[in-house]
């Protein structure tokens, strides 16, 4: 039975990790590649509290931001405690945190300042205990937007950052 | 009766002569480029006589190259062929002066094409300055590969551009840009480079990663531009001839981006990310000699070199905002240029050593402008939703830059203007396109 269990774990986490894959953007291209044949809904869906899935809906894996700004409000650090205490509790992941500006800004500024929100959000990971060998930050700038009007309403939610964990190192 | 009709006809010739003269710039036929508003100066550019017949094909075509160049720079309106008087049957005679006043052609460009057997092609040409009834400096002859014929068109506009104006030319230059296409929320870039004026287009990466901000060697062999082919931003070296690219051999796992060179085309200085701070460094291309520029907790980026190498400027938030600042080329206390409302970003030096231009976000709205060196006389060129990023033509006198529209279905293109802020146009690129940057002259 043990080693059933096992068998079925070790296949379950290989399983997320191709639906958590680091570089969802590819590079660059397209969104992330979804090798899976397992359904994570039935194994470990939102309700599961050591599933991705419940990391990314129920806990909230990203944080929003000011414009210009990279400090953390007072709902960006809720939700990047909760997302510390998961990560304490499921070790076997690792995190990659990306950090995303909104249009209003030339384009190298935005990739610096994509990286300060992705520092702002690992700094604050490492402060609540995650080792911050199990941590990695990038920046998109303004390459990858969530929404596309041109207004606040979509500006506010491009100005980001998201916690995107896999299963097992960092690549 | 007749005598008098003979003495007013004399009269009016030589009074004629005179008004014209006196219309004349003191000196040969000149445009002053400055900033009041000018009339464009009336030329014509008759076809090129084919003097073989393998040459008729690139005849009529290099006279249009050379036409549209001189009439894309706003200061010259081209004379249409169908109100021409005379034909030009002979390179080696003078022309017609009277047919060419009565239709008010200020300048003549007349040339000859032959092509030899051997997929080489002579391209030779004068100028007349009409209303003076000579010819504007020396006759002068290009040779080369019959497919290098929109160059040698290029460089016999560049020649009479330069004469009439007393500026450098710019018309045989290329520009490196990225060509983007697909959903504002999942774009795809790649690397692209073409003739200044939007021909002759190849591209140097698929569209398989991101790459942003591409920026010419100083003899316009090599590219460095930030590419995410590895996962995340790094800093790429690209060999124009053999399409061949390399990471920037940087000893780190860091992300870098915002990558120039420096006029001797060895070092390099970009952007550097480390505890999420970017810093400014130097390395060579090759690899090896880094050196760190900066160390503030602000974030440093988007330099750039003066041309002579003793000086870089760049874009730093450390007073709170973006703004730019010049310090020497080893790095050393920074001084702050820019002072007005606003923030200022993407600085770029002029190859003319006098300005320095750079993007300007100011109540919602984006703007290219240039300043002098220590950032006096700032001057704003353009106004729009998302104009950002300026590069400059060989000469200081035009800049491209990019310009995008608002919405979920906008689009960036490049546009280019003069200094003066005028002549805004858009340059031809099939598709979108952003970040571009402009070659030296080509040899």
């Amino acid at each position: 039975m043990k080693l059933y269990s096992k068998a079925i774990l070790m296949v379950l986490a290989m399983g997320l990790a191709a639906c958590t894959n680091p570089g969802r953007f590819g590079a660059g291209g397209a969104g992330g590649a979804d090798g899976s044949g397992f359904n994570s809904a039935n194994l470990g869906g939102a309700n599961d509290p050591s599933s991705p899935a419940y990391f990314q809906q129920t806990i909230g894996d990203r944080v929003l931001f000011a414009v210009d700004q990279s400090t953390l409000s007072p709902e960006a650090t809720q939700i990047l405690t909760q997302q510390a205490r998961w990560l304490s509790n499921n070790t076997e992941f690792t995190a990659l945190i990306e950090g995303h500006a909104d249009e209003q800004g030339t384009r190298e500024y935005n990739l610096a300042l994509g990286a300060r929100r992705a520092n702002s959000v690992m700094e604050y990971l490492v402060s609540q205990g995650v080792s911050p060998s199990r941590l990695k930050t990038i920046t998109y700038g303004k390459e990858r937007p969530l929404a596309i009007c041109s207004d606040e309403a979509c500006y506010s939610q491009n100005r980001r950052a998201v916690t995107v964990i896999a299963a097992g190192g960092l690549s | 009766m007749r005598l008098i009709k003979a003495l007013t006809l004399a009269v009016l010739c030589c009074g004629a002569a005179q008004t014209t003269v006196a219309q004349e710039r003191s000196g040969p036929l000149r445009i002053e480029i400055t900033e009041g508003v000018i009339e464009p100066l009336p030329f014509a550019v008759p076809t090129f006589i084919a003097e073989n017949p393998a040459a008729q094909e690139y005849a009529q075509s290099i006279a249009q190259v050379i036409a549209a160049d001189l009439a894309g720079t706003g200061l010259f309106r081209e004379i249409p062929r169908d109100a021409f008087i005379s034909t030009i049957t002979s390179f080696d005679s003078t022309i017609q002066y009277s047919d060419w006043k009565a239709i008010n052609a200020q300048a003549v460009v007349t040339g000859a094409v032959s092509a030899a057997g051997d997929g080489r092609i002579t391209v030779k040409f004068r100028v007349f300055d009409v209303f003076a009834e000579a010819q504007l400096g020396d006759g002068l002859q290009f040779g080369g590969s019959a497919g290098s014929w929109r160059r040698m068109a290029h460089k016999v506009a560049d020649a009479v551009y330069s004469r009439i104006t007393g500026e450098g030319g710019y018309f045989d230059s290329r520009v490196v840009f990225v060509s983007e296409s697909g959903p504002k929320d999942n774009r795809l870039k790649r690397l692209a480079v073409m003739d200044y004026d939007g021909a002759n287009v190849q591209y140097l990466t698929d569209n398989s990663a991101i790459v942003l901000a591409p920026r010419f060697s100083p003899n316009g062999d090599r590219v460095l531009y930030t590419s995410y082919e590895t996962g995340s931003p790094r800093v790429f070296v690209l060999d124009v001839g053999t399409v061949q690219r390399r990471a920037l051999d940087v000893p780190t796992e860091s992300m870098t981006f915002a990558p120039r060179f420096g006029p001797d085309g060895q070092k390099v200085l970009f952007s550097l990310t480390e505890g999420g701070n970017s810093d400014l460094y130097a390395m060579n291309v090759n690899g090896g000699g880094i050196q760190r520029l900066t160390s503030t907790p602000s974030i440093e980026t988007a330099p750039d070199f003066s041309p002579d190498g003793s000086q870089i400027v760049f874009e730093s938030d450390r007073s709170g905002t973006q703004q730019l600042y010049v310090m020497p080329a080893s790095g050393g206390e920074p001084t702050r240029i820019s002072f007005g409302q606003g923030r200022y970003g993407t600085p770029v030096w002029s190859p003319r050593g006098d300005l320095i231009a750079f993007t300007k976000q100011n109540n919602g709205r984006f703007h290219i402008g240039v300043m002098r060196t220590d950032g006096s006389e700032e001057r704003l060129l353009t106004a729009s939703f998302l104009d950002e990023g300026p590069t400059w033509a060989p000469n200081g006198r035009v800049i491209m830059f990019t310009r995008g529209t608002q919405g979920a279905g906008g689009e960036p293109a490049l546009y280019s203007v003069d200094i003066s802020g005028r002549n805004l146009r858009r340059v031809p690129t099939d598709g979108s396109a952003s970040d571009p940057a402009w070659s030296p002259l080509l040899k």
